[in-house]
């Protein structure tokens, strides 16, 4: 989230996409009701499904699900035909002048820069032009300037075109365009509320970065009540992934190393963001040498010098995508050998799970640590599969959770929460941290007795802990929080850390959490006295726990006032100039905290961009620089813009490229259309172990148009077969008026509902059909999050 | 008039509530509330579901045998997030807290075996240990065919770090990378 729950309550429009807060994120969901009922706002859901979200919406969109970079596209359109954005804002905090290069072109659906070869697209062949003074060239009116290419862009989303892609009928659209354009005036403001429902598609982060688009275009982000805010769906999701349990980042997100880069210095040339203005601070790129030097002083301690740069290549440099497919697909083509998973079940998390288990079976040995039994730990004797024919060794090894120990959550708003030990370890469980410590030790001493492949980053790593083999989390966060090496003590800012291998600091953005004070995720100043503990009224709580970056609660928040330093909105200020005191005040500001902005010479509001702008055009992304609709890889329909190039001409297919058989359907043998959710009473799989929750929602379902159901004589309560290129479930139908059909592009369009949580391993094992047997084994171009939120089925009464 | 919880249980020790059948429930209701609680220790928690990050207060007491025991999960009045208010995963936490269904102890599964084999730690952690080892040897890449430096180990990959806390993702990453792993996912993706 750009901004948190709590904020949430100040939006006076809650568009939500791709999401069903009610019921996924229940308590969550009283921040919005509370903008609702306290101040009126009006809430705006487009789904797929009629859910409890719905059901207290001001408005309701049946959408087409996969669709909606077509809708947040039509949005954009009317409000840049209507002249209902944010002018003045977009000239302040957006790259809207900047002059993009001649080259750039979009024909028929492809951008330019397209190898057909590799079927990718050179990002950089999508850039600025730039003047003599090596910055972007700057002209609003020219006819390449970013708002001008955005405007021609997405001209094409008119509402009928909306309609004939999205199913959403004409009128209701444009009655949805009215209310977010009212959004645009600098006093009101809309906050973006958006789940999985948004990311599990090949298009996945075009359909977010829709979203950020609309909201700079109408001046909401970086305010209170503003922001895209993404639901996260774990406990702790954020928390480790901004400690990078990412194939592609190092902690802080800062990119991996690739191949070819000989050096720091080659490195951080090629991955942190170059000044594109002489405005801009550029304040990640610049710093960009210090976070990771002092990440490598961290870990390689002595062994990191100046001299062999700081153990630059004890780093390892991927050979290409190493994310959650990649990892399966190596196994399939049996490259991976041994898969170790924590609190994670491969099988059910899928997608295709049927290939997923053949990939487990295809292992040397796989490891599972976890407090209770998963489908992965169990694979071996899955109904279906016989264990004399699996050679993978594999081992349970019982961990401990979360009551069983310390340490902290991050939750999505980007609070890091501190957690107490309630109970001691049950039976012979052990921590994970101590799991994951002592087979280190175990695997440093065999490379000291043995020898081996390249030891050195095994035998230099610093374990500087009481107990090597038993950490203690309050060491560790010490650790992440960095130090100056110097004195020995700990930091209180980021903005002390340097590259001459004198600080450490494990994840540069939680430096500061823990400084010579305590640690601030500790701190418990919260609702129980909000006046002296919320001095704003603003609702930020900056002692309650600790939120990244520098205990700052909304992201960007230069962008909540207006050039003078005057929040754009006063009843709802994030930070102001106080011209008398010299400083910003408010919320910890997302700029320098003595920098006036009535100097010519101030920074840009964005601090993080090298435009110093909010990026409305941007080659951050791998499919194009605006998003763009492309049909998922299983549609019902052509892409009724560019029939011809229908999906995006930049996913990666495993199974084509890998030389497996065909595993997508067509319309013609799979006519329906199907999305996968969770249900209130599970999360995942690991509920499927709690008695309440079970007898609440026992049994496998899936629901069914009332319609659909009609033609088939399905009834609520029938046993059905429900199909795709790649499995099937048999589980009982629930028919209901809650899905409907759509019409798309002329023809009519069923969606089936599919809730995730059952599998062959639970209270209820009867139960052991998995969701995710029927999703594809395809990702989105840039991040490779699998599609499975759209993708075709058949359904068949038994 | 809205009422604390620390209200309640303060007002029923004091108030005399006589029932339409004509009994005085404050003795029932007294020693319904201390069974619960009275003398526990309040912990501090956060559920572990989803990312709302309700904080959670945790009462548990040692029993005479001097085991811990989990009496009671509820919301945090305090929490900015969530107010005292839970969903019904974070309401029925204790049952994820304590269970007869988690793994009791390691567990060794030998390749085409049908049943599983109880070991100890020492077993399975030397054997982990010894995987990780030939994996790595076997599959790792110092220089690929370009002649770049790689550093690589191509063979192994981690998954997880959703549920357990920052500190122990940070370790995950740290000895993951150490080890040479670029084959690295949580649950962001999936």
């Amino acid at each position: 989230m750009t901004n948190h729950w709590r904020d949430i309550r100040h939006a006076d429009v809650i568009l939500i996409n791709g999401a069903n807060p009610a019921e996924a994120h229940p308590v969550g969901f009283q921040w919005m009701m509370r903008a609702k009922v306290d101040r009126g706002a009006k809430m705006i859901h487009a789904d797929p499904r009629f859910t409890r979200t719905s059901a207290v919406s001001d408005k309701y969109l049946r959408i087409r699900t996969g669709t909606d970079v077509a809708y947040f596209g039509g949005l954009i359109n009317y409000m840049l035909q209507n002249s209902l954005y944010h002018k003045e804002y977009v000239e302040f905090a957006t790259n809207a002048a900047f002059v993009v290069k001649e080259n750039f072109s979009f024909n028929d659906g492809m951008f330019n820069g397209f190898d057909p070869q590799r079927k990718v697209y050179d990002t950089a062949s999508w850039a600025y032009e730039v003047g003599p003074d090596g910055f972007a060239v700057l002209d609003i009116n020219h006819p390449r300037s970013v708002l001008n290419l955005l405007r021609q862009h997405y001209s094409r989303y008119t509402p009928e075109m909306v309609e004939r892609i999205t199913g959403i009928p004409k009128d209701e659209f444009l009655a949805v365009a009215k209310i977010v354009g009212e959004t645009g005036k600098p006093d009101k403001v809309m906050t973006i509320v958006y789940a999985v429902g948004l990311t599990h598609h090949t298009t996945g982060v075009q359909l977010i970065r829709s979203g950020a688009l609309l909201q700079l275009l109408l001046g909401n982000m970086g305010r209170p009540g503003g922001g895209m805010n993404a639901e996260r769906g774990h406990a702790n999701i954020q928390g480790n992934t901004d400690h990078a349990i990412s194939w592609d980042i190092l902690p802080g997100y800062l990119r991996i190393p690739a191949p070819g880069q000989k050096s720091i210095d080659d490195y951080v040339a090629r991955s942190a963001a170059k000044k594109l203005h002489a405005n801009s601070l550029n304040f990640f790129g610049a710093n960009y040498r210090k976070f990771l030097v002092s990440m490598l002083k961290g870990w390689y301690g002595d062994a990191a010098t100046a001299a062999n740069d700081f153990a630059f290549h004890h780093l390892p440099k991927p050979a290409s995508d190493s994310s959650w497919l990649s990892i399966f697909d190596a196994a399939l083509r049996g490259k991976m050998e041994g898969i170790m998973l924590s609190g994670m079940t491969a099988t059910s998390i899928g997608p295709d799970s049927n290939q997923v288990l053949q990939a487990l079976s295809n292992l040397k040995w796989l490891c599972v640590m976890d407090s209770y039994a998963t489908t992965s730990s169990e694979f071996w004797h899955a109904p279906g599969v016989d264990p004399a024919k699996v050679q993978t060794e594999v081992l349970m090894l019982p961990a401990t959770h979360w009551i069983e120990k310390d340490g902290s959550f991050t939750n999505s708003g980007r609070w890091a929460q501190w957690k107490e030990q309630v109970l001691p370890p049950e039976g012979e469980a052990r921590h994970d941290h101590w799991i994951l410590a002592e087979t280190f030790q175990r695997v440093r001493d065999l490379y000291k007795e043995q020898g081996g492949k390249f030891p050195d980053p095994v035998l230099q790593l610093v374990m500087p802990y009481k107990d090597a083999r038993k950490p203690e989390l309050d060491e560790i966060a010490q650790e992440i929080n960095g130090k100056d090496l110097p004195t020995g003590k700990r930091l209180a800012s980021f903005a002390l850390l340097k590259d001459d291998g004198t600080t450490t600091a494990g994840d540069w953005i939680y430096t500061g959490h823990y400084p010579e004070s305590g640690n601030l995720a500790k701190r418990r100043d919260g609702v129980q006295d909000p006046a002296k503990n919320d001095p704003t009224g603003m609702g930020f709580y900056p002692n309650w726990a600790w939120s990244w970056p520098a205990n700052r609660r909304v992201l960007y928040n230069r962008a909540s006032a207006d050039p003078a330093g005057k929040p754009w909105d006063p009843k709802r200020p994030g930070i102001q100039w106080d011209a008398a005191g010299a400083r910003w005040t408010g919320d910890v500001p997302d700029y320098p905290v003595n920098a006036n902005p009535a100097d010519p010479a101030s920074p840009l509001p964005f601090i993080m961009t090298g435009e110093g702008m909010g990026r409305l055009f941007s080659n951050g992304v791998a499919d194009g620089p605006f998003p763009e609709h492309y049909e998922p890889v299983e549609s019902p329909v052509d892409n009724p813009l560019h029939p011809k190039v229908s999906g995006t001409p930049v996913a990666f297919h495993y199974d084509e490229r890998a030389g497996r058989g065909n595993r997508y359907g067509t319309a013609r043998e799979f006519p329906y259309v199907a999305t996968s959710y969770r249900l209130t009473e599970h999360e995942h799989y690991v509920t499927q172990h709690v008695e309440q929750l079970v007898q609440l929602q026992p049994e496998a379902f899936v629901e069914v148009p009332y319609e659909l159901a009609q033609e088939k004589g399905i009834k609520t309560g029938d046993t059905v077969r429900v199909s795709s290129k790649r499995g099937k479930l048999e589980v009982r139908a629930v028919v209901t008026k809650r899905l409907g059909p759509l019409t798309i592009d002329g023809k009519k369009v069923y969606q089936i509902g599919i809730p995730i949580h059952w599998g062959f391993v639970g209270i209820n094992s009867g139960q052991h059909w998995l969701a995710n047997a029927l999703t594809p084994f395809v990702g989105d171009a840039s991040a490779r999050t699998p599609e499975f939120k759209a993708f075709l089925v058949n359904i068949e009464k038994l | 008039m809205e009422l604390t919880r620390r209200e309640v249980i303060q007002g029923a020790a004091g108030a005399a509530a006589v029932s339409p059948l004509g009994f005085d429930l404050t003795v029932a209701k007294q020693v319904k509330l201390r069974l619960r609680i009275e003398g526990a220790t309040v912990s501090h928690s956060i559920c572990p579901y989803c990312a709302v990050g309700c904080a959670l207060l945790a009462y548990t007491k040692k029993e005479a045998d001097g085991k811990v025991k989990l009496l009671q999960i509820e919301g945090d009045p305090d929490s900015p997030v969530n107010e005292g208010r839970l969903c019904p995963k974070g309401a029925t936490a204790l049952q994820l807290a304590v269970s007869r269904r988690r793994v009791e102890a390691p567990m060794y599964r030998e390749p085409g075996a049908a049943e599983w084999k109880r070991v100890s730690w020492d077993f399975a952690l030397d054997k982990l240990a010894r995987n990780i080892k030939a994996s790595r040897d076997r599959t790792f890449v110092t220089t690929d065919a370009d002649g770049n430096v790689v550093n690589r180990c191509e063979g192994i990959a981690f998954a997880g770090g959703a549920a357990f806390s920052s500190e122990e993702g940070y370790l995950a990453t740290k000895l993951m990378r150490g080890l040479g792993l670029v084959f690295l996912e949580q649950q962001a993706r999936v």
